[in-house]
């Protein structure tokens, strides 16, 4: 099916500030977005309360709002552009909160606003842990080992079972609060002990730790008509336990044979379909234990992510703008591939070169820091 | 390291360093576009007396293992890459790929500017080939001992790379059907996709005769993949067009599509470049749905791809088309029980978005046990 003609404006939600771990990126995608929905003769509506962007130039939209971006303020837009459908995929995770927190407050329905690029469950279904934990192990895939204790006691007879090190995660703490790593039996019972103190259910969840395992991201787009590509693969040098934004990432893949990369594809094609991405990209993480071959699906984004920058550039696949024109209803073999100019985009990127992506650390702000 | 030289027909010279066995060997040079899967790209019988090219740039880094083989050897007549891997990383490994090359004798170069080597093929087509590593030959002699070699086209291969004798792969499980596959130089995925459906394969010869094939009373026919020119295959046409008489089910893959198509009265002709790689969209024109496929062919069927078409064997259609460059894929018949394809569902390597043809064949097999 080519364009949905029923949708003549969109809003534009954009990341908003700059921060740690998020540098231009998603300015990177929603503009591609822009550019995609104008081209189509689609009225752009936008909200990014960061000026300092190349989307919020004039020529991206034919709205342009500089608010903050809060359920409050981006109702007020809707109330006032009535715009057909929110695309809110394209702006980290910043926008896609503001798009849940509009579907939550009835926004999206009161004004009759479709959510388009992903819908509010398949969010849910991406987002929430233990659902997301649910589909993996329905469709077949692991998820890292983990026990949910109350007391000391459960903690030290689960971490055996767990074996050593094991990761402490208290139940409905904020920020992280209270968990840790433990590599033995004392450094467990100072942090669970915390951390059954600080989870006002006193509940701590003990994970089996996969730190130093391999770890491996899949770039994955869906259309409409369940067509599924992947565009990329990048594999960290660094292994798990070392940040992605921190570690060396080389793409394609280097160290998987092709049976070992069609599980990681059969896994990543079965859960952005049970997720439920219909149109658009999602990134899915791995772990793979470098002695056995095991393989841990770590978590998924369902919205085009960090990775999804370094994927496009690293293959020529142009993922935000192809998420774009998924989400107003063509299909992967209705667009053209930028790259060949001839053929479809519904195709998987081959590359006759090796990209490296080294992460550069800005020691001369923290002059007091130690680079060795 | 000494020098080496990849030697085309047209006169081109590549400059390279030895790599693996030294000596010279001759072939077609093809390139294969896969970033993974060169140990099954090697051990898979189609490429007899073929070079093989890879495009992507870092081989050998995940070494060889044992059960990743598509066959008892290596079949590539040599073998160029940019940038062979010095070190090998997975888990799986036992034996590092360059040893295995030098134990199995085969000639290849390394150092070589593939991508313009390729881009070469691709403005020129395929083309014979020779490697010359670590012979002190003239530029002259080089290009005069590769036009003396052996072309592809008209090249009867199927007797290099059949089984010399009939045997039985037997059915995992409970053994639903009994298959005749008539072995062109069959992958070892084949007989695994198969037996993982209960089906016992029983694998034949190339030259066995209709009355051989029928008196284990098959419940259906493969014609598997192989290397050669389809169009030097009469004997075994003649076979497959007794047993679309009999009207025992027909399932054919690559060379077997052709084999099968050529039955129905249709020619074959050499492609360009081919298709040769693991990410071809091809497009299922019976449902819409683009699958990602595995492709290694040189040669195609040339029938119409608008609409039925009619043969002595009543009417049938093209049923799978590229969407890179149009050719056809797949056809089935639609008053007999016959259907192929030019790509490989078994993948190794490959992705396994075309699984579901095995399915399809047993149903096939399933609906004619009923009728009869």
């Amino acid at each position: 099916m080519p364009l949905d003609t029923s949708i003549k404006s969109v809003l534009v939600i954009g990341s908003g500030p700059i921060v740690i771990g998020q540098a231009c990126e998603f300015d990177y995608s929603g503009t591609q977005a822009c550019r995609v929905l104008r081209a189509e003769g689609i009225r752009v509506i936008l909200v990014n309360s960061n000026p300092a962007t190349i989307m919020t130039d004039p020529e991206f939209a034919d709205a342009t709002y500089i608010e903050p971006i809060t359920p409050e303020f981006v109702e007020r837009i809707i109330e006032r552009e009535r715009p057909d459908a929110l695309l809110a995929t394209l702006g980290g995770q910043t926008a896609l909160n503001a798009a849940m927190a509009l579907h939550e407050r009835g926004t999206l329905q009161r004004f009759n606003v479709r959510l388009i690029g992903a819908d509010v469950a398949a969010i849910q279904r991406g987002e929430n842990r233990e659902l997301f934990r649910e589909i993996v192990e329905r469709i077949g895939g692991e998820s890292a080992l983990s026990i949910i204790c109350h007391s000391l006691e459960d903690c030290v007879i689960a971490a055996e079972l767990l074996n050593y090190p094991v990761v402490v995660r208290p139940s409905f703490t904020m920020g992280g609060l209270g968990s840790g790593i433990a590599f033995d039996e004392l450094e467990l019972m100072q942090i669970a002990g915390a951390g059954l103190r600080h989870s006002p259910t006193a509940e701590v969840l003990l994970e089996e730790s996969i730190i130093g395992w391999k770890e491996f991201e899949l770039e994955v787009m869906r259309d409409h008509r369940d067509n599924v590509v992947i565009v990329c693969t990048i594999e960290n040098v660094d292994p798990m336990g070392v940040h992605t934004g921190d570690s060396i990432t080389v793409a394609p893949a280097m160290t998987l044979t092709d049976v070992e990369y069609q599980k990681l594809r059969d896994l990543s094609l079965r859960i952005i379909r049970e997720v439920g991405v219909d149109t658009g990209g999602c990134n899915i993480q791995f772990a793979i234990n470098p002695d056995t071959g095991r393989i841990i699906v770590i978590e998924m984004n369902p919205r085009v992510s960090r990775s999804s920058a370094l994927a496009s550039k690293a293959t020529g696949f142009p993922i935000a703008k192809i998420a774009t024109k998924l989400a107003i209803g063509y299909t992967l073999n209705e667009i053209q591939n930028d790259i060949t100019k001839v053929t479809p985009a519904s195709f998987e990127p081959t590359l006759d070169y090796v990209v490296v992506k080294v992460p550069r650390f800005a020691f001369e702000k923290f002059p007091d820091a130690d680079p060795g | 390291m000494s020098k080496a030289f990849l030697v085309l027909d047209d006169g081109r010279i590549f400059e390279g360093k030895s790599w693996a066995a030294t000596g010279k060997t001759f072939g077609e040079a093809v390139f294969a576009t896969g970033m993974t899967g060169y140990q099954e790209t090697l051990t898979d019988p189609s490429y007899h007396r073929q070079v093989v090219i890879m495009t992507a740039p870092h081989i050998g880094n995940t070494g060889v293992n044992l059960e990743d083989n598509e066959s008892a050897q290596i079949w590539v007549a040599g073998f160029a890459v940019r940038n062979p891997s010095t070190i090998t990383s997975n888990w799986r490994s036992n034996g590092s790929l360059e040893d295995q090359l030098i134990a199995q004798g085969i000639v290849c170069i390394q150092g070589l500017d593939t991508r313009a080597l390729t881009r070469h093929l691709r403005d020129r087509g395929a083309m014979r080939v020779g490697i010359f590593s670590g012979l002190d030959l003239t530029r002259e002699e080089m290009v005069i001992q590769v036009r003396k070699s052996p072309s592809m086209a008209g090249a009867y291969l199927a007797a290099d790379v059949s089984t010399k004798t009939p045997y039985i792969v037997p059915a995992i499980g409970v053994k639903r059907f009994t298959v005749a596959a008539i072995d062109l130089g069959i992958k070892a995925a084949t007989p695994r996709s198969f037996a993982e459906r209960g089906v016992e394969l029983h694998v034949f010869p190339f030259n066995a005769t209709f009355e051989e094939i029928m008196a284990i009373h098959p419940d259906g026919i493969f014609l598997s993949n192989g290397p050669g020119d389809p169009s030097a295959m009469n004997d075994v046409v003649d076979t497959v067009r007794k047993i679309l008489d009999a009207e025992v089910p027909i399932f054919g893959i690559c060379f077997g599509h052709q084999i099968l198509g050529r039955a129905l009265g249709f020619n074959t002709y050499k492609l360009q470049f081919g298709h040769r790689g693991i990410n071809q969209p091809v497009i299922d024109r019976t449902t819409g749905k683009v699958e990602i496929t595995s492709h290694n062919h040189g040669f195609a069927l040339q029938a119409p791809t608008e609409g039925t078409f009619t043969t002595v064997y009543g009417p049938g259609e093209v049923t799978h088309v590229s969407l890179n460059d149009g050719v056809v894929e797949g056809l089935r018949m639609l008053d007999r029980p016959a259907f192929s394809v030019q790509y490989h569902p078994e993948a190794a390597a490959g992705p396994h978005d075309a699984v579901y043809l095995f399915d399809r064949f047993v149903e096939l097999m399933a609906s004619q046990k009923v009728g009869a």
